[in-house]
C-alpha cells in the first residue's frame, strides 16, 4: 500500500521537483568543492550556507502550505515548530562545545556557568547523544502541535480564531523563552557552535554537507506532502478547506484529518529548523516572533498555495529579495515586503504558479488533479455572515 | 495731618528694629562664640539659652553640637560647622576659609546634653509659628520616640490648633507612651488604638518593635492591633491590584475596542490596527508641536485638541483602506490578515523614515500629571484620566451603535449581511463607516498611549496582540464582551504579576485563553445564531 501511495506521488509532477533538488544536493556541492575559486561555476561556500538557509526556509513554507493551501488552517504559530526544532538542534550542538567554551566548563554550556548553575536542568540531559537530539527536533514539535491540535480541533476552533491563538501560542513561547531561568540561553539564545558529528561547524566539507542534507530532506518534504495530498485523506483535507461542514455531515471525522495535517507540518517545521540552525549558527527566541510566521505565510502565498512548488518558489524567491533589499535598500525592505503582502492577496491569490499557470497553461487545466486554491474569490457576493466567512457555502460547480 | 508724626514714627520703627534684632544677633553671636571654651555645664546652659531665643536661625548650630559637627578653630578661636569637607559659619551660613594653619578640634558633647538639645530643638520647632516645621517636628518625634519628650508633647497638643499636625503629635505621643517604661498600663492601651488610627503605613512596624518591650498586659492589645493592621493591609493591596488592572485593562479596552467593532461587522482582521494606534500618537505629538511652537498659551490643551484631530487623521485613514484594500477580499478573512499585516509594515516603516526610530516625547498637560493618594491607593493622575477617557469612549460608541441609524445598520448588517441588503442597507457604505469608526478609535487610543508609553514606530505592535486577545476572548458582535474581556484581562494579569513576574504573568494569561477558547470557540459573548458556524 505504501509502495502504491508512493508509486501514485511520483506519478505525478513532483517526480520532477524531487529530481530537482536531489541534483541541486549533488551539483551544488561539486560546483563548491571541485571548481576552484575564481573559475566560471564555482560557488562561494558563504552562497552554499545562505542556499542551504533558503532551501530550509522551503521546507518551512511548505510544510505551511499543507496545512494553510490544502487543509485550509492558516497558522500563525509555524515560527514556534520551526524554532523548537532549531532549539533542539541548538542544544546538542551547545553539548557538543564541551570544555570549548569561555568557562571550559565540560557539561554546562557558557550560560548556565554565568547564571550560576550548578547542574545540567533534567531537560537538557540527552542532548549530547546525536540521535536523541535529532528524535527530539521531530518529537517536540510534533507533541506540541498534536497536543495544541487536538484540543483546538475537538472544540472546533477554525478560522480567524485558530490563526489567533496559534499567534498567542508563538508569543508566548517567545516570551517564555526570553526568560533566562528557563535555561535556554535567554535572549542570547544559543551559538557559539564547534562540532556537528565531530566536524567542525565552520569548515567548508560540513557546510557543503549540511546544505545536501537541506535539499535531501526537502526532497523528501515534497515526496512526504506529495505522498499526502494525492493520497484519499488528501482528498479529505482539501474537502475540509473547501467546505468543513459539509464534509463533517458527510461523515468524516474533520478535526482527526486536521490533526494530522497540522502534526506532520509541526515535524517538517521543526526539521526546517534543525536544519537552520547549524547554518546560520545562532538559535534565539527571536525566531519566535509572531511576524516571523507571518512572513511564511507571504512566503506561501507569493509562490501559490494548495501547490507542492509554490511554497518553495515562493521561500527562495521571496528571501532572496530579502537579502537583495537589506544589502542595497536597507530602508525600503519593509515597503517592499508590506508592498508584495498587498499586492499578492489582492491581485495574485494563486501567486506565481497560478499566474504561470494562467499565461501558460491553460489549455492544461483540467489535467490538474487538485484545484490549487479554495474556490473563494473576490466576485464571491459580498460575503455570509462574519463567522463564516472562512467556510463559505460552497458555490453550485460552474 | 498726621503724616508727619506718622512718618516720624515711621522712621523711629525702621531705625529701631534692626538694632533690636541686631543687639539679639550680638547676643547670639557671643553665646556661640562662647561654646568653644565652655564645658559641659556650661554648654548645657549655654543650650537652654540659645534655645529660649526662640529665634531659627540658632538651630543649625544646635543640630551640629548634637550631631557632633560643631568644631573650634584652635587657632583663631572661631567656632564653626564641619560637615564633610566645607566648613561654614554657625549663624549664616557662609563658607569659612580658615587658612591653611587650622586646628579644628571638635566640640564634645555627652549624651545627657544630646538629649537636651533634642529636647531644646523639637520644643523650639514644635512650638514653631509655621504648621509645616510643626508638622515635621511631630513627624520626627513619631520617628523617634523619646519618653524624655513628652511632657514637650503634651505641652505642643495643649497649644494645637491645626487639626492635621495635632493627629500626628498625638500619634507621636501615644508612639512614646508605648516605648516609655513608666507608662501605666492603662495608658499603654489607650495608646493602641491612636497608633493604628494615626500612624498610617508604619503602624505595623510600630506596634511590632513595641510589642517585644511592651508589658504582658498590653500584648494581646497589640497583638490583635497588628492582626487588624495586616488584615486590612492585604485588602488594601488586593484593591491597589485591583486598581492597577483596572487601568492595564482600560488601556486594553481604547486599543481593543476599535479591533471589535470591524472585526465584528465586518469580519475582518486589521493588523494595522495597531499602526492606527500609532498614527494617533504621532499626530498627538505633531498637534503639540503645532501648539507649542504656534499657540504656547494652549498647550495644557493639546491633548483635547489632539483627540479630534486624531480621530478624524486615523478615521480617514480607515476609509481610505477600506476603499482601496479591505472591499475588494471581502470573504476571505485570511487575506484581509495578510493584506492588513502588509500594510502595517508600510505604515511602520513610513513612520520611521519621517520621523527616525527615536522615541517622540509628549508632554503631559499639568492636569494629568502627579498623582493623589485616595485612602491610601496611589492613584496617577494620567491613569485615572486613562480610565475615565476609555469609560467615555466605551459608551459614546455604545450610544452610536444603540441609538444612531448608522448604529442601526452596522448592528443589522453584523448579525445578517444578506439580509441588511435586502432590506436597503447600503453595506459597502456601513462597511466603510464602520472601518472608519474603528481606525479613529484606534487613534483616539493613540492619544491616551501618548501618557503611558513610548511613542515609536513600534508602538502599536506592543498592543496588537494583546487587542486580538481582549475581542477573541470578549467575542465577537457585542461590545460588553469587549469590555469585559479588557478589564477581565487587565486585572488577572496584574493579579498574577506578583505570584508569577511581568512575563510569566503574561504567559500564563495566554495560555488560559488558549484553554478558554477551547471551551468557547466563540468567545465570552457569542453572537447567538442558527447557521451551522454559530
Amino acid at each position: 500500500m505504501l509502495t502504491q501511495a508512493l508509486f501514485r506521488a511520483l506519478d505525478k509532477k513532483a517526480i520532477w521537483v524531487i529530481g530537482i533538488f536531489l541534483a541541486v544536493a549533488i551539483l551544488v556541492p561539486m560546483a563548491n568543492l571541485l571548481i576552484p575559486p575564481g573559475q566560471f561555476g564555482h560557488v562561494p561556500t558563504y552562497l552554499v550556507s545562505l542556499l542551504g538557509k533558503y532551501l530550509s526556509y522551503a521546507i518551512l513554507a511548505l510544510a505551511l502550505d499543507l496545512v494553510w493551501g490544502y487543509c485550509g488552517i492558516l497558522s500563525l504559530g509555524h515560527s514556534a515548530f520551526f524554532a523548537l526544532g532549531g532549539y533542539a538542534m541548538g542544544m546538542y550542538l551547545m553539548r557538543q562545545i564541551g570544555s570549548r567554551g569561555v568557562y571550559g566548563n565540560p557539561t554546562l554550556p557558557d550560560f548556565m556557568v554565568f547564571l550560576n548553575w550548578k547542574e545540567l536542568p533534567w531537560y537538557w540531559l540527552g542532548f549530547d547523544n546525536f540521535w536523541f537530539a535529532m528524535a527530539m527536533v521531530v518529537v517536540v514539535p510534533g507533541l506540541l502541535a498534536f497536543i495544541f491540535g487536538f484540543f483546538a480541533f475537538r472544540s472546533r476552533v477554525t478560522g480567524v480564531y485558530l490563526s489567533i491563538i496559534t499567534q498567542a501560542m508563538t508569543f508566548a513561547l517567545l516570551l517564555a523563552f526570553f526568560r533566562n531561568d528557563m535555561g535556554f540561553g535567554g535572549n542570547n539564545g544559543l551559538t557559539d557552535f564547534k562540532d556537528i558529528l565531530g566536524a567542525p561547524v565552520q569548515a567548508q566539507s560540513t557546510r557543503v554537507i549540511l546544505f545536501a542534507a537541506t535539499a535531501i530532506a526537502l526532497a523528501l518534504s515534497v515526496l512526504v506532502c506529495s505522498m499526502i495530498v494525492n493520497s484519499k485523506l488528501g482528498k479529505v483535507m482539501v474537502a475540509v478547506r473547501d467546505a468543513e461542514s459539509r464534509t463533517r455531515f458527510i461523515g468524516y471525522r474533520v478535526e482527526y484529518v486536521k490533526l494530522f495535517a497540522f502534526t506532520v507540518s509541526a515535524i517538517m517545521a521543526g526539521i526546517a529548523g534543525a536544519l537552520y540552525v547549524p547554518q546560520v549558527g545562532i538559535i534565539n527566541p527571536g525566531e519566535f516572533e509572531p511576524g516571523n510566521s507571518i512572513e511564511v505565510v507571504i512566503w506561501t502565498a507569493v509562490g501559490g498555495r494548495g501547490t507542492l512548488i509554490g511554497p518553495i518558489i515562493g521561500a527562495i524567491v521571496v528571501n532572496l529579495g530579502k537579502s537583495w533589499f537589506t544589502s542595497a535598500l536597507p530602508e525600503f525592505w519593509l515597503f517592499a515586503l508590506g508592498a508584495l503582502f498587498i499586492f499578492v492577496t489582492l491581485f495574485l491569490p494563486k501567486g506565481i504558479v497560478g499566474l504561470w499557470k494562467q499565461v501558460f497553461g491553460a489549455g492544461r487545466q483540467t489535467a490538474e488533479p487538485t484545484p490549487p486554491t479554495p474556490a473563494r474569490s473576490a466576485d464571491i457576493e459580498r460575503g455570509e455572515d462574519p463567522s463564516t466567512f472562512d467556510n463559505p457555502q460552497p458555490r453550485p460547480a460552474e | 495731618m498726621l503724616t508727619p508724626l506718622l512718618r516720624l514714627a515711621l522712621l523711629t520703627m525702621s531705625l529701631l528694629v534692626p538694632t533690636l534684632a541686631q543687639a539679639q544677633t550680638t547676643d547670639i553671636t557671643a553665646r556661640i562664640a562662647a561654646m568653644g571654651e565652655a564645658n559641659l555645664k556650661e554648654l548645657t546652659q549655654i543650650v537652654t539659652d540659645l534655645a529660649s531665643t526662640g529665634d531659627p536661625s540658632v538651630v543649625p548650630v544646635l543640630t551640629a553640637l548634637g550631631d557632633g559637627n560643631l568644631y573650634l578653630d584652635e587657632t583663631s578661636g572661631r567656632v564653626v560647622i564641619q560637615n564633610g569637607s566645607t566648613i561654614t559659619d554657625p549663624l549664616t551660613g557662609e563658607a569659612v576659609d580658615l587658612g591653611a594653619d587650622t586646628d579644628l578640634s571638635r566640640i564634645r558633647v555627652n549624651n545627657g546634653l544630646r538629649r537636651d538639645i533634642s529636647a531644646a530643638l523639637g520644643g523650639m520647632t514644635l512650638m514653631s509659628d509655621n504648621p509645616r516645621t510643626r508638622l515635621s517636628a511631630a513627624q520626627g518625634f513619631l520617628a523617634n520616640p523619646d519618653p524624655a519628650t513628652l511632657p514637650l508633647l503634651d505641652e505642643a497638643i495643649a497649644a494645637e490648633t491645626d487639626a492635621n499636625v495635632l493627629g500626628v503629635m498625638q500619634t507621636a505621643r501615644a508612639t512614646t507612651i508605648l516605648s516609655s517604661e513608666d507608662a501605666s498600663i492603662e495608658e499603654k492601651q489607650a495608646a493602641v488604638p491612636q497608633i493604628v488610627s494615626g500612624a498610617g503605613r508604619s503602624a505595623i512596624t510600630v506596634l511590632t518593635s513595641a510589642l517585644a518591650s511592651a508589658p504582658d498586659e498590653v500584648k494581646p492589645t497589640i497583638q490583635s492591633a497588628i492582626a487588624g493592621l495586616e488584615q486590612s493591609r492585604a485588602v488594601w493591596a488586593a484593591l491597589q491590584n485591583v486598581w492597577f488592572g483596572v487601568s492595564l485593562g482600560s488601556v486594553l479596552l481604547l486599543a481593543a475596542i476599535g479591533l471589535a467593532i470591524t472585526f465584528g461587522v465586518m469580519g475582518v482582521i486589521n493588523m494595522a490596527h495597531g499602526e492606527m494606534v500609532m498614527l494617533g500618537a504621532y499626530t498627538t505629538f505633531l498637534v503639540q508641536l503645532v501648539i507649542r511652537q504656534s499657540f504656547p498659551g494652549l498647550l495644557d490643551y493639546s491633548l483635547l485638541i489632539a483627540l479630534p484631530v486624531a480621530f478624524l487623521v486615523t478615521g480617514a485613514i480607515g476609509v481610505g483602506i477600506e476603499r482601496g484594500i479591505i472591499r475588494w477580499l471581502y470573504g476571505r478573512p485570511l487575506e484581509t490578515l495578510l493584506a492588513t499585516w502588509g500594510l502595517s509594515l508600510i505604515l511602520q516603516q513610513t513612520v520611521r523614515s519621517i520621523f527616525g526610530p527615536t522615541n517622540q516625547m509628549v508632554i503631559a498637560p499639568t492636569w494629568m500629571s502627579g498623582s493623589t493618594d485616595f485612602f491610601g491607593l496611589a492613584i496617577t493622575y494620567n491613569r485615572f484620566w486613562i480610565v475615565i477617557f476609555a469609560l467615555i469612549v466605551f459608551f459614546m460608541l455604545l450610544l452610536i451603535l444603540n441609538r444612531t441609524p448608522l448604529g442601526l445598520q452596522m448592528r443589522a448588517v453584523t448579525q445578517n449581511r444578506r439580509m441588511a441588503s435586502a432590506m436597503g442597507i447600503r453595506t459597502p457604505f456601513v462597511d466603510a463607516m464602520t472601518f472608519g469608526l474603528g481606525s479613529g478609535i484606534a487613534g483616539l487610543a493613540g492619544v491616551a498611549l501618548t501618557q503611558i508609553d513610548n511613542i515609536s514606530p513600534n508602538l502599536g505592535q506592543n498592543y496588537i496582540i494583546d487587542s486580538f486577545m481582549v475581542v477573541v476572548f470578549g467575542g465577537v458582535g457585542n461590545l460588553w464582551g469587549t469590555f469585559v474581556g479588557a478589564l477581565t484581562l487587565g486585572v488577572a494579569n496584574k493579579f498574577l504579576e506578583p505570584y508569577a513576574g511581568a512575563v510569566l504573568g503574561k504567559i500564563l494569561i495566554l495560555v488560559l485563553i488558549i484553554l478558554f477558547i477551547q471551551r468557547h470557540p466563540r468567545g465570552l459573548f457569542a453572537l447567538k445564531g442558527r447557521a451551522i458556524e454559530q
